[in-house]
């Protein structure tokens, strides 16, 4: 049987603890890669594998990491994953790893990881930590795909890149509609994410401090 | 085993060196096993990126092969390197673009048709602009529209081709729509295609190369001239 706790550290994330929402963490990264839903979902993939296996990394070796250099055993775990999960794309998934280019870099200084990290790892074992980075990751996917869906829909009329909005009610083609400007640019991304905390916690009550 | 005091100061220099160890190791291992797939993909994408530029695009891995290997081959212009691809029975001249984006390095090919005037096609790519802003000039629908562009202005002087906000008129030279929100970018296009043909245009890629055309086919030289004022 599954635990509470462990139940807890995987669906925490996704809803009443969700690292974007409620904790406030990986906000940077959701305003650079929110434009178009397929870079946000691809960077909501990778930093899912990246924050899950530096979880069980560091959990599995918590008990030896001298404490005043904890920090910088942390960095050095990450960043070694993302360089081999980044070799890795290159050699077997080149177009991926194209695609993610910017965004692979961007993972190292992704604040969950660290936030992770530190908060559970540290304390709790490889199996829940496990989990907490799973839970994570697609709790921040799911808020980027949120941002992103809107973002892309009204600021260029497609999702995924396949046009949703037809060429032909532009008015540049004698139509009536215009793409929002706005929504392209990173201020809209923060917006958003904004309306989503708002949203989150008229549903939570709990939530409201 | 007594427990170990993970606090000393022996045992965390201890720690972190082996740590740092076991972790170049594992990163160099992986490099080396990596590095030929890696190297392979590299070659095959710019090779890739050349055909995209003379408008053969996705072709996949293996036909990409093919067809670089049967249309693309290497040239140089004093010391310059260039390609020069045969298609449908005509030259094109296919030259290596670099420049500056916004946040990084931005690249490409400008394939010029054999009046070694007119742009053929294009290629651009990125290294980190922003998906949906700069990042466009990936797309399609931006290099598409360079096809018919003109390099050189009424005097046979290279000027490069004009990316313009709409409403902008550029200054003696033909030019293209630039990507709205992404004005750097766009210029950064600009200028990459002026400073990387300029050493083309000094090394005599536009004159000297037309005169070696000339020796090259003297008899065909001589009729064109006539067949385009009849056309006109």
């Amino acid at each position: 049987m599954i635990s509470e706790k462990t139940r807890e550290a995987f669906m925490g994330p996704l809803n009443k603890n969700n690292p974007v929402v409620v904790q406030i963490l990986g906000i940077c990264s959701a305003l650079a890669v929110t434009v178009q839903l397929k870079p946000a979902l691809v960077m909501g993939i990778a930093v899912t594998i990246i924050v899950a296996l530096a979880n069980v990394v560091i959990s599995a070796l918590r008990n030896t990491i001298p404490g005043r250099i904890r920090i910088i055993v942390q960095l050095v775990v990450v960043a070694a994953l993302v360089t081999l999960v980044s070799g890795i794309l290159k050699a077997f998934a080149y177009d991926v790893s194209v695609a993610l280019s910017v965004y692979i870099g961007l993972i190292i200084t992704n604040c969950i990881l660290m936030g992770r990290l530190e908060a559970y790892a540290m304390s709790n074992g490889p199996l829940d930590s496990l989990l907490d980075g799973l839970g994570n990751g697609f709790g921040y996917m799911w808020i980027l795909v949120v941002v992103a869906f809107v973002r892309e829909l009204l600021g260029s009329g497609s999702l995924l890149g396949f046009r949703i909005i037809p060429e032909s009610w532009y008015v540049a083609n004698g139509g009536v509609y215009e793409n929002c400007g706005m929504m392209v640019m990173p201020a809209m991304a923060l917006i958003l994410v904004g309306c989503v905390i708002w949203a989150h916690r008229a549903l939570n009550k709990e939530e409201i401090k | 085993m007594a427990k170990l005091n993970t606090n000393s100061n022996v045992y965390t220099i201890v720690y972190a060196t082996v740590l740092v160890i076991i972790v170049a190791f594992l990163l160099a291992l992986a490099n080396a096993a990596l590095k030929p797939r890696q190297d392979a993909n590299v070659a095959l994408s710019q090779k890739k990126q050349i055909l995209a530029s003379i408008n053969e695009r996705n072709l996949g891995d293996k036909r990409s092969e093919e067809a670089y290997n049967a249309l693309v081959k290497d040239a140089t212009v004093g010391d310059l390197a260039f390609y020069i691809a045969n298609k449908d029975g005509k030259e094109l001249y296919i030259l290596p673009v670099r420049g500056a984006g916004l946040w990084g390095a931005i690249w490409g090919y400008v394939a010029l048709n054999d009046d070694r005037n007119t742009i053929y096609g294009t290629y651009f790519d990125h290294e980190s602009e922003t998906p949906g802003l700069g990042g466009e000039i990936k797309t399609e629908k931006f290099q598409n529209q360079f096809i018919g562009k003109h390099v050189l202005n009424a005097e046979g002087q290279f000027v490069g081709v004009g990316i313009m906000k709409a409403g902008q008129t550029a200054d003696g030279m033909e030019q293209v729509d630039a990507i709205s929100g992404a004005t750097i970018t766009s210029k950064g296009v600009e200028a990459m295609i002026l400073n990387s043909i300029q050493p083309f245009a000094e090394a005599g890629f536009f004159e000297a190369q037309g005169a070696a055309k000339a020796c090259e086919a003297s008899e065909a030289t001589e009729v064109e001239p006539v067949k385009e004022e009849e056309q006109l």
